[in-house]
């Protein structure tokens, strides 16, 4: 009788299967929550829900399998009212954007929200994309006023879907953008252990093995402690379509600058694209030679991209600079990234724009480095794959 | 049904969300995973559960450096060495060198136990799955004697983690799974009338107004937490202070906000004259 409400879990992303029937299955048949629904609310949680981030999947799993609470509404005010909040921070449009606003009607803006909304999507500190894309367009911004909107809540007391309803734990889902925190935690992962130094820890094994060698006279063996020995290449794109992502990627980069289990980690910065050279600070000034950079980087180091991959075509195809990649020709800045995704076997470009806004340049992009969102899953399928090694071709 | 229900104790009042999870837990034989903000009290869970069920709780304390092994056993082979180089006690005897862990002591137990594997996300990534077999099957083997250690009795786990870093699926899926959320007013209230009974109502109401209005100031790096009210209440009626008002400048500060930044932010907050939101 719960099976489909299992299924409806799996259809938000939370992981459950034959051993959470079972267990749940068990745990029903030993009465364990009453005989009520609210009770029921609590086991299933207790033993469906592995991970906070998954709290808010399962309340509205919950609410919209046992009443039906229409949850789109539920995300739409959640939406509108992170809107509303920081009506200052819209961004200006690049002309792409323009371009795309234009086409869109009022049916299929709303159409367009719709589908946003089923899947990842992030709340900036400073409107998202598509919060931009409703809010300032003529056609959208009329329609999506908060209180046209039923909010699904109950009069009366405060039962297991009143609970569920109240969504208490949206604020721990794992698609919202992140903090310094969770990529601390993520970039923790990225580390390879090697012992090299000096001699400072007792080798046990070692001594056992060669007081017996000495005809049990004690002799003592050392051996380096264990460090991590993974070095890191982080390049920031700045600038432009990137100042939206301002603070998330300054957050990005006060945490890998804290990591402290990094060998070495060098920052670079560049606009749009990567030419012939990237740059020391925000600011672009103090270059640095991209054929340099490589040569001292060998191919162990791993390779960050931050970038949201949006430019106009012509950046991509033509030279943007007139530093030259072999010769004199001057290359493309799609060849400048694929030589870089060449040269670093473990890269990954991690894109801050959710994923439907990955079309035009930064679908060219993607073809030559595994890009990912720059979110909490985002971050750590990254840095997996940096840590699995080997890009995709 | 044959295992005692879980309602809290007369000092750990709990929310029938975390019964419910408890009694779980103690039905299923699976570990309970707390998880929450420092401060919930998800330690202290554990030692309520002990205390309700009237049995012994083991502590495991787990650090950076802990590694599955050092729960089950640890092969002392360096005083076995020394012994033999020194010549005190029978270095033959290989079971003198080994010395039980907790998991370890709490499978050797004679009567049930709690066992408190405290902070789990703090040891190596891989922690959590290297016990994952012996806390499904509830025995291990001591390899350098062959003996095997079963639990006669199988030990209540109750597992607390930080939730700073994300623990191994594997580990997750066999574990009943609580959050502690922050407690909502009404229920603080009852925490703090348990740690001070004869509290003055007045300063109580006016304590977790301050208290939850300074949770709420932007940019706090390590939010107040339940402990950090508690102490703070208690240094107030030391010190005989009968009022606090957040406006008029909140005495003894440093109990709630234990970084320099956070004062800042705080002294930040307030000197832009915008009230933080209540």
């Amino acid at each position: 009788m719960f099976v489909p409400f299992l299924y409806e879990l799996r259809d938000r992303g939370v992981k459950v299967g034959a051993q959470e029937a079972l267990s749940l299955a068990e745990a029903l048949a030993l009465g364990l929550h009453k005989g009520t629904l609210d009770g029921f609310y609590e086991v299933a949680r207790a033993l469906c829900v592995h991970r906070e981030q998954d709290l808010d999947a399962f309340d509205r799993a919950f609410a919209h399998h046992f009443r039906g609470v229409p949850d789109e509404a539920l995300a739409l005010t959640d939406e509108i009212l992170a809107w509303l909040e920081q009506p200052a921070g819209r961004r200006k449009l690049t002309e792409l954007e323009r371009q795309l606003l234009e086409r869109l009607d009022l049916a299929e803006a709303r159409e367009r929200l719709r589908q946003r909304l089923s899947e990842q999507r992030e709340r900036h500190d400073r409107g998202n994309r598509w919060v931009g894309t409703a809010g300032t367009s003529p056609h959208g911004s009329g329609g999506f006023h908060p209180t046209g909107i039923k909010v699904g809540e109950a009069p009366g007391g405060k039962g297991a879907l009143e609970v569920a309803a109240d969504r208490r734990f949206r604020d721990l889902r794992s698609d919202v953008t992140l903090d310094t925190r969770h990529i601390e935690v993520a970039l923790r992962r990225l580390r390879a252990f090697v012992r090299e130094g000096v001699l400072s820890e007792l080798d046990v094994e070692s001594t056992i093995d060669k007081t017996a060698r000495n005809a049990g006279e004690l002799e003592i063996a050392l051996r380096p402690p264990r460090r991590s020995n993974l070095r890191v290449l982080l390049l920031l794109d700045v600038g432009g379509s990137m100042d939206p992502h301002a603070d998330v990627c300054e957050r990005l980069f006060s945490a890998a600058k804290r990591a402290t289990h990094f060998k070495e980690l060098r920052t670079y910065y560049f606009h749009n694209c990567v030419y012939g050279r990237v740059y020391e600070t925000a600011a672009l000034i103090r270059g640095a030679d991209v054929l340099q950079v490589v040569q001292d980087c060998d191919p162990s180091w791993r390779l960050i991209v931050v970038g949201d991959a949006l430019m106009s075509p012509w950046e991509l195809q033509s030279s943007g600079s007139r530093w030259s990649f072999s010769d004199d020709s001057g290359a493309p800045g799609i060849a400048w990234l694929a030589h870089l995704a060449q040269h670093f076997p473990h890269a990954a470009w991690l894109n801050p724009e959710p994923q439907a806004a990955w079309y035009g340049t930064a679908e060219v992009i993607r073809r030559v480095f595994p890009m990912y969102r720059l979110t909490q899953d985002g971050l750590l399928e990254a840095v997996q794959r940096l840590m699995r090694g080997g890009n995709r071709h | 049904m044959d295992f005692r229900r879980f309602r809290g104790t007369d000092t750990y009042l709990t929310s029938s969300a975390l019964e419910s999870a408890v009694n779980c837990a103690l039905a299923l034989e699976r570990p309970l995973l707390v998880r929450g903000e420092p401060g919930t009290g998800k330690t202290q869970l554990a030692e309520a559960i002990a205390s309700a069920l009237g049995v012994r709780l083991i502590h495991w304390p787990v650090k950076s450096t802990t590694r599955a092994q050092d729960g089950l056993y640890v092969y002392d082979t360096v005083q076995r060495l020394y012994d033999s180089r020194f010549g005190d006690g029978d270095v033959k005897d290989i079971r003198r060198y080994i010395k039980y862990g907790p998991l370890g002591q709490a499978f050797a137990s004679r009567e049930r136990v709690v066992l408190l594997i405290d902070e789990v996300d703090k040891a190596d990534l891989e922690f959590p799955n290297d016990l994952l077999h012996e806390l499904d099957r509830m025995r291990f083997v001591v390899s350098e004697t062959g003996d095997e250690i079963v639990a006669r009795e199988r030990p209540a786990v109750v597992i607390t983690s930080n939730a700073e870093k994300e623990l191994p699926d594997a580990f997750l899926r066999r574990c009943v799974f609580h959050f502690i959320e922050f407690p909502e007013k009404d229920l603080m209230a009852r925490i703090v009338r348990v740690h001070h009974p004869d509290l003055d109502e007045k300063l109580l109401a006016q304590a977790l107004q301050a208290f939850y209005s300074l949770r709420e100031v932007d940019g706090l790096r390590k939010r107040p937490s339940t402990s950090e009210l508690i102490d703070w209440i208690a240094v107030l009626r030391r010190a005989g202070i009968a009022s606090v008002e957040l406006e008029a400048g909140m005495p003894f500060l440093g109990a709630l906000l234990k970084r320099e930044q956070d004062l800042i932010a705080f002294a930040e907050a307030s000197m832009r004259g915008r009230r933080p939101r209540a």
